[in-house]
């Protein structure tokens, strides 16, 4: 074979954990877990630059002339059945037309919260603006809004969001109905969610979700300590009590959700920062107290935040992302297993190749509307004028902005075309890199190495469950 | 019988542009997140 001209730092990532020597060939999604001399062989191919015989002599010498020939035999074996050593397929062209389809949308309904919490990209609610409610005209209106954009397109999403989107609950349960009644005229379907802090959510809105199948996202940091210091109400007071006790009522009338966040679910969100870097133990708590699926992220924080991560805590998170792992693995098949939402990884049926090009679709498929009707590309731009891109009424949708996001894919990222994870992320999350480089074409770093380190635990836990069963 | 190799998954990216793109798929940053893009951890609904 010849691997002269392979990109191996770009094409593959091979690398150890829990005594397990794992190898992903980033563009056609294999893993594979390999012994001692494969790995030391495909360490040396890439120290040679890719030198076939070379390698085979220098693992020859070590393991024997039989070793090298069935070490490299199989190489070549995963290589000819395209499961390693794979060339980037390169950009494709979505399937689906130019024209702006916007099948998505994140919809304000309140820009007010009953919670002050620290590090809310929202500005604790008002996302620097004025405290304000989404009214039910502006709401049908981006419901008619959704259902013409969407075009060919038979499924829609509506996520009701804040600030505090049960602090207008009255136009939720209208728009509910609304949005059903108008889907159902042009043969459609509207999956809603309500991203939630749970401070209101009592035995009416419980009732009312679940005859309504609504998807739900709750936050809740984690242990008491941990999400009292971030998220207080407006008086200092902690939430965690009442909204720990009103997500566990939720949740435990919610039975069997996809963990892949299908058909009907519910997720438990928490952020972590620099004061809980061993946010595992939140996973766990939450865990314990019920939560069966949780999604613990990352602060996305300025710099001069007292919560905000430090030169040297990535070691630290990586270590809990590795003990979240061991975990995660231990509770399997026991009562007190759980889903952790960044470990789900499908490689044989993930999303596909122009999916995973698109990425989250922020200002072409995917939109924000404020509560008086104007758009944004996603919910973390709202308020940033710069980037209002038109507004329900007028449903035009501003085409060059729209071009923009869409073409801001790995392809199109420098340091993306020579990242493993490239597939993984889609390039990041464009507010992230906005945030911290006035650039959506340059991401977030330590957003890309948290990344990264969680995707190793997902493949990792995916090696040791195929152990376990074979 | 690959002795030194364990294939956990196989997979073919490159065989879903065929097959894929029809966009009915849930929007990522709808799901859980909000903050990070989850592609990666979304399932095909096909």
């Amino acid at each position: 074979m010849d691997l002269r001209n392979y990109d191996f730092g770009a094409n593959l990532h091979w690398f150890e954990q829990g005594g397990q020597r794992i190898v992903l060939d980033v563009n056609s999604g294999s893993l594979h877990s390999f012994d001692r001399p494969a790995w030391e062989a495909l360490q040396r191919l890439s120290d040679c630059g890719g030198g076939w015989e070379q390698a085979k002599q220098w693992i020859a010498a070590k393991y024997g002339a039989v070793e090298a020939e069935e070490v490299f035999l199989e190489l070549q074996q995963l290589a000819e059945a395209e499961s390693l050593f794979t060339e980037d397929p390169g950009f494709v062209a979505p399937a689906y037309p130019q024209d702006t389809v916007i099948k998505a949308i994140c919809l304000h309904v309140a820009h007010d919260c009953n919670l002050r919490c620290e590090y809310c990209f929202a500005g604790t609610g008002d996302f620097g603006g004025e405290r304000s409610l989404m009214s039910s005209e502006v709401g049908r209106q981006a419901i008619r809004f959704i259902l013409e954009k969407s075009r060919h397109r038979r499924h829609c999403e509506v996520d009701f969001f804040g600030g505090e989107p049960l602090v207008n609950f009255g136009v939720v349960k209208e728009l509910v109905e609304f949005g059903r009644q108008e889907a159902a005229k042009v043969g459609k379907t509207i999956k809603f969610t309500l991203t939630t802090n749970a401070v209101l959510l009592n035995q009416q809105v419980r009732d009312f979700l679940e005859a309504n199948d609504i998807s739900v996202v709750l936050s809740l940091d984690g242990r008491p300590e941990v999400n009292d210091r971030m998220r207080p109400y407006a008086d200092g007071s902690g939430s965690y009590k009442e909204v720990s006790g009103n997500i566990k009522e939720f949740v435990s009338a919610r039975q069997n959700p996809s963990p892949y966040a299908v058909g009907t679910y519910y997720y438990v969100r928490g952020t972590y920062t620099h004061n809980n870097l061993d946010f595992d133990q939140d996973v766990l708590h939450m865990a314990d107290i019920g939560c069966k699926q949780v999604s613990v992220e990352p602060v996305v924080a300025a710099p001069q935040d007292p919560y905000a991560f430090q030169e040297g805590d990535l070691p630290i998170l990586a270590d809990s992302y590795e003990r979240l792992a061991d975990a995660y693995l231990a509770r399997r098949r026991t009562p007190q297993e759980f889903d952790f939402f960044h470990f789900n990884l499908e490689l044989g049926k993930g999303p596909c190749l122009p999916k995973r090009l698109s990425g989250c679709g922020a200002g072409y498929e995917y939109l924000a509307i404020s509560p008086d009707g104007d758009l944004y590309p996603c919910h973390q731009f709202v308020g940033k004028e710069e980037f209002k891109v038109g507004d329900v009424f007028s449903g035009k949708v501003d085409t060059a902005m729209a071009e923009k996001f869409r073409s801001a894919h790995v392809y199109n990222k420098p340091e993306c075309l020579k990242c493993w994870a490239r597939f993984f992320c889609s390039g990041g999350c464009h507010a992230a890199a906005y945030n911290f480089n006035a650039d959506i074409l340059t991401p977030y770093q330590m957003g890309c190495q948290l990344q990264r380190k969680r995707l190793e635990c997902a493949m990792y836990i995916k090696v040791k469950e195929a152990a376990a069963v074979g | 019988m690959p002795k030194h190799i364990v294939t956990i998954t196989k997979a073919n990216l490159k065989d879903t542009v065929k097959t894929g793109g029809c966009g009915e798929c849930q929007t990522s940053c709808q799901s859980a997140c909000k903050t990070s893009c989850t592609v990666g951890n979304q399932v095909c609904v096909k």
